[in-house]
């Protein structure tokens, strides 16, 4: 029952050879192809460690088949900034502190960028319900919050 | 957390679904936004041997006017359920009880179906489709019928589905301007309820249904009883629990469980009546 398919993974077409459909996409990124940005820890959905996006929505790559995401379009930390540098979000996370023991960032960094693209200037009720799917263990949250609005400021300020 | 082997196969219509749930009988299983079954398979409390993907039936994903109802696709993510305009203006309670369901992440893979079809006490659209009346449809090899939301939860994840039959649409009616309320108990926003209750109310009409209150979700009908004998929202609030057998565990007692039953219906049933 093992098969040959492809994944559409940050813009680029990966051969995933000889793989149990049954792989979870998460098992698979970090696995078959080496993307180990997206981090697997609960496995149940719960903390959100291992989100990635699956055609521009959010989602746990742990409970998302890879058999499943073939054909869509998967973005993972590795794709955000394709010259290999840190994207705003990320230096914001430096700046404010927003990072301790990281093992939370990369899905984070996915859900901010997320929220971003959709809520430009969120409120700070809004930016605590969206990324209410992304558990920290270390920071109590308040530097995540700081490091989102000032992306936030930023980007509008770049555009006014 | 690895799930046990299984084998997996993509369904690309509900026809075919079914004639492969036929094939592979009880061992099967079908896959729709996978937040159910698929941390169950990773405990290993359920080791289906085949998975039917019937994740991509985009067919069974809509939310259309049909009348005096509203028909939702099974396949609708909880995420477009809280986001649609139709549900917004003729059954408001249905889609503000779909954005209290976990995280955006798991709103944008969970379907309505799924839920319904997992019939987890727990859950809190099961509850909401009850309180509102519902109808679901289901398919099958001989075609399709229709269930009362009232007949189709029978035990602890066990329901009126056959073994063969794909759950297909979940019919709620127009609430027609009644006011509603959903209340959800929880210690962490994105929590599951400890006790939820949904309830809407119209002149002398009410539905009421409590989350996690016993093995099935729970029709609260003496609380409706009660109010359309002409009881206070106060004294109807107090059947709340007649119905419902809650069971303890980690998070509340019984007696805790009837208390926020009491408690919560009661506000359910004022911001209603407001
Ligand atoms: C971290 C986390 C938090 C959650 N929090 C909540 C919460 O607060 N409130 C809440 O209500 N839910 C919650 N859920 C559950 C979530 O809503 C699930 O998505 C939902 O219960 C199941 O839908 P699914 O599409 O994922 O179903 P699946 O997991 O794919 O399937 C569940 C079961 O239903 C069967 N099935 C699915 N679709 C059909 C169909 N069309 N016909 C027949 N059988 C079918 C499957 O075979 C399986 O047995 C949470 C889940 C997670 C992972």
């Amino acid at each position: 029952m093992n098969e040959h398919y492809t994944l559409n993974v940050n813009g680029a077409e990966h051969e995933v050879a000889d793989a149990w459909l049954g792989e979870s996409l998460l098992y698979v990124l970090r696995e078959r192809l080496g993307l180990s940005a997206a981090k697997g820890a609960c496995e149940q959905g719960e903390c959100g460690s291992c989100s990635v996006l699956v055609d521009r929505e959010l989602v746990c790559s742990c409970l998302v088949l890879a058999a499943s995401a073939i054909g869509r379009a998967i973005t993972t930390v590795e794709g955000l900034e394709p010259s290999g540098g840190l994207t705003d979000v990320q230096t914001a996370y430096l700046e404010a502190g927003a990072v301790q023991c990281g093992f939370c960032t990369p899905g984070l960094i996915m859900a901010t960028h997320d929220l971003l693209d959709r809520v430009p200037r969120p409120s700070e009720m809004q930016i605590r319900e969206e990324l209410s799917g992304n558990v920290c263990r270390c920071t109590g949250y308040g530097r995540i919050i700081d490091a989102v609005q000032q992306v936030a400021v930023a980007r509008s300020q770049v555009e006014s | 957390m690895i799930p046990a082997a299984f084998d997996y196969v993509r369904a690309e219509n509900a026809e075919q679904a079914i004639s492969l749930i036929g094939e592979h009988g009880d061992e099967a299983k079908f896959l729709a936004g996978g937040h159910s079954l698929l941390p169950l398979m990773k405990l290993r409390l359920a080791q289906p041997t085949v998975l039917i993907d019937i994740g991509r039936l985009t067919d069974l994903s809509y939310v259309r006017d049909a009348g005096d109802h509203i028909a939702i696709g099974a396949l609708t993510r909880h995420m477009d359920v809280e986001n649609s305009p139709v549900l917004h203006e003729h059954a408001p309670l249905l889609a503000h009880a779909a954005s209290h369901v976990g995280d955006p992440q798991v709103r944008h893979r969970g379907t309505i179906g799924g839920s319904i079809a997992h019939a987890d006490p727990a859950s809190d659209l099961p509850a909401t489709t009850l309180a509102m009346g519902a109808t679901y449809v289901a398919q099958g090899p001989n075609g399709t019928r229709e269930i009362a939301a009232a007949d189709f939860y029978e035990g602890f994840l066990t329901t009126a589905l056959a073994a063969d039959e794909i759950l297909t649409e979940i019919r709620v009616p127009k609430m027609n301007g009644a006011g509603w309320s959903f209340q959800k108990f929880n210690r962490r926003a994105q929590d599951w309820a400890i006790v939820g209750v949904a309830a809407w109310r119209s002149n002398g009409d009410s539905g009421v249904a409590l989350v996690n209150m016993g093995s099935v979700p729970i029709l609260a009908s003496s609380v409706s009883s009660a109010l359309s004998g002409g009881a206070s929202v106060a004294d109807a609030a107090e059947q709340a629990a007649a119905e419902a057998d809650p069971q303890p565990d980690l998070n509340a007692s019984a007696e805790y469980r009837v208390h926020l039953a009491k408690v919560l219906t009661r506000r359910a049933l004022d911001a209603a009546s407001g």
